[in-house]
């Protein structure tokens, strides 16, 4: 008896909580809809929708994100999977200085990172020019926690010295050994990698602003002061983009009941409780 | 590095006159490290080392107390300093508490249920994707036009939010930062709270524990360093936040992180230059201590939860 009443009453706080911090979470972005969707006279009109595909600033900013975001991928690839593929296999005795480097982004806040590296893209601009792509250093940068515990994730769970071993003895050349081995072998975990990449790049203001690049949201801001209409609705639209990408990486990510502090490896920004 | 002719990586221990050899592979296999290392280095380490030793610089890159002094002697720093941690306080205790109870909730359903991928997606979005674009939610609920406050002027009347001005105050930055915080929270805290074994719950419930003394004495105990460690990062990651706020204020600088940008965009007096880095460096120095305390509660936490 006393046990069915106990379920009842844990069952009644659940949804007592679902509900309460539901609407709280809720109710600003349904504002943001009702916001977007305001026309003249108390009407419902797509005015500011419509005016996302007109606003040139605007599409041009979008594209340089996209681009950032690709080029952020591909320098964090290039990157981290090779030297965390070979410190694993050769260097072990320097794995815990990768890893220190790798989760040092997340003590230092961006916007103490912007200071110190405005005098570095001094330099930057003067060697390669000064487009707004140059942020894929920062940038990558940037990403190293989340996209070093996504891999390191991946490689934990093969064997991957065994596999090594084995494509090395058959004759594989070190780049074979990565491309044809490895690589095929963590790429659940390559891919939350590249998607927690691709958010924060799309998401990215503090570097961006502070040094003058227009990325998306930068414009966004500057819309909101201009025409909040179309400012809001962009941003309904690049929040449900982000949540569509992180929802089909929960589906992508294998599951591993046995492992349960693993299950979010990508988007959980806590770190060290691995291996601290 | 590339000889076909070794089979086997470092556990077969060259012994005799193999050895020099292996000497030379092991530093050559130092040598895959460099690349990754020089990268770093150039756009991590050296603006760190840019920092660090700038807020101990005037411009002429000689040796001085003046920035520090300026930070700590001026009102307006210590201000923002005192305020963004009242802030961060603030937020991370509101976040934990309600994160944790969201996580607990999320926890009870299905591991695999929609519900679940739904709230951790949501979250993961919310917790860091926002920025900028959660300050526009919030203005398009409680701003000047929001939908609540011009709701409850039309319903009733009234106007009880004094118009949508207090989200540019102490009170809106506290309700917008646990916006994002709750999520935050949820994903850090829920592999904790999953890592509870029904075991132990069905123990104490075949003991004759009620709800109440199997949180007292089991499910407290063990969460409470992962809950600790976990408002210990939410209290990091709201003083170290720039966006929302940047966005919601344009005029003053009442966190530490704005005084920042002024700093950095205002060309301020001559002989200033560095007092932008003087005060990023009381931030890092602020979140690495936070950080530490992080680092060693996780230690505790893996103990039980492994």
């Amino acid at each position: 008896m006393a046990a069915v009443t106990g379920r009842r009453s844990r069952s009644i706080l659940r949804w007592l909580v679902l509900v309460v911090v539901g609407i709280y979470l809720l109710l600003p972005l349904l504002a943001m809809v009702e916001f977007s969707t305001r026309g003249a006279g108390g009407t419902r009109s797509l005015e500011a929708w419509r005016g996302i595909g007109e606003d040139d600033d605007l599409l041009d900013s979008i594209l340089t994100s996209v681009e950032l975001a690709a080029l952020t991928v591909v320098g964090m690839l290039v990157l981290l999977v090779p030297t965390m593929t070979w410190v694993h296999l050769r260097v072990p005795a320097v794995r815990r200085i990768v890893e220190f480097i790798c989760l040092l982004p997340l003590t230092i806040p961006a916007i103490v990172l912007v200071v110190g590296i405005a005098p570095i893209y001094a330099w930057v601009t003067y060697l390669v020019g000064d487009s707004p792509l140059t942020l894929t250093f920062v940038y990558v940068v940037l990403v190293l926690p989340y996209a070093y515990r996504a891999i390191d994730g991946g490689l934990g769970a093969i064997d991957i010295v065994t596999l090594s071993e084995a494509a090395r003895s058959l004759g594989a050349s070190w780049p074979q050994v990565l491309v044809r081995v490895i690589i095929p072998n963590i790429r659940g975990a390559l891919i939350s990698a590249s998607v927690v990449s691709i958010a924060l790049v799309l998401g990215e203001f503090t570097i961006a602003s502070l040094l003058n690049f227009d990325t998306v949201q930068v414009v966004i801001n500057l819309l909101g002061k201009r025409n909040a209409g179309i400012a809001v609705a962009v941003s309904v639209a690049a929040l449900l983009f982000a949540f569509v990408l992180l929802v089909v990486v929960a589906y992508l990510e294998p599951r591993r009941r046995s492992a349960p502090d693993d299950e979010t490896p990508a988007t959980a920004p806590a770190v060290q409780e691995a291996r601290a | 590095m590339t000889d076909m002719l070794a089979p086997a990586p470092a556990q077969t221990r060259p012994t005799g006159p193999a050895t020099r050899r292996g000497a030379g592979r092991r530093l050559s296999a130092y040598l895959g490290v460099v690349p990754f290392l020089a990268f770093v280095t150039v756009f991590l380490l050296w603006p760190t080392y840019i920092v660090v030793t700038g807020a101990f610089q005037d411009d002429q890159g000689q040796f001085t107390m003046s920035n520090v002094e300026a930070v700590l002697s001026g009102p307006a720093y210590l201000d923002s300093f005192l305020v963004s941690i009242a802030l961060s306080l603030v937020t991370a205790a509101l976040g934990a508490v309600f994160g944790a109870l969201l996580a607990w909730a999320v926890a009870e359903g299905r591991p695999d249920g929609l519900l679940r991928r739904c709230v951790v997606a949501a979250s993961g979005v919310l917790a860091q994707f926002g920025g900028v674009m959660l300050a526009f939610a919030f203005l398009a609920t409680f701003g000047f036009n929001g939908f609540i406050t011009l709701l409850l002027a039309d319903t009733l009347g009234i106007d009880p939010l004094s118009g949508g001005g207090w989200i540019y105050g102490f009170a809106g930055l506290a309700v917008v930062y646990t916006y994002f915080q709750i999520p935050l929270m949820l994903i850090v805290f829920l592999p904790a709270l999953e890592g509870l074994k029904p075991q132990w719950r069905e123990a104490s419930d075949s003991l004759g524990g009620s709800g109440w003394a199997y949180w007292r004495h089991v499910g407290g105990p063990i969460l409470s360093p992962s809950f600790a460690g976990a408002a210990l990062l939410l209290f990091a990651n709201a003083f170290s936040a720039y966006a929302t706020a940047a966005a919601l204020i344009s005029q003053g600088s009442p966190l530490a992180p704005l005084q920042i940008r002024s700093a950095l965009t205002s060309e301020t007096v001559l002989g200033q230059a560095n007092v932008g880095k003087a005060l990023a460096l009381g931030m890092v120095i602020v979140v690495a201590v936070v950080m530490t305390l992080y680092a060693l509660l996780q230690r505790r936490t893996s103990k039980w939860l492994r």
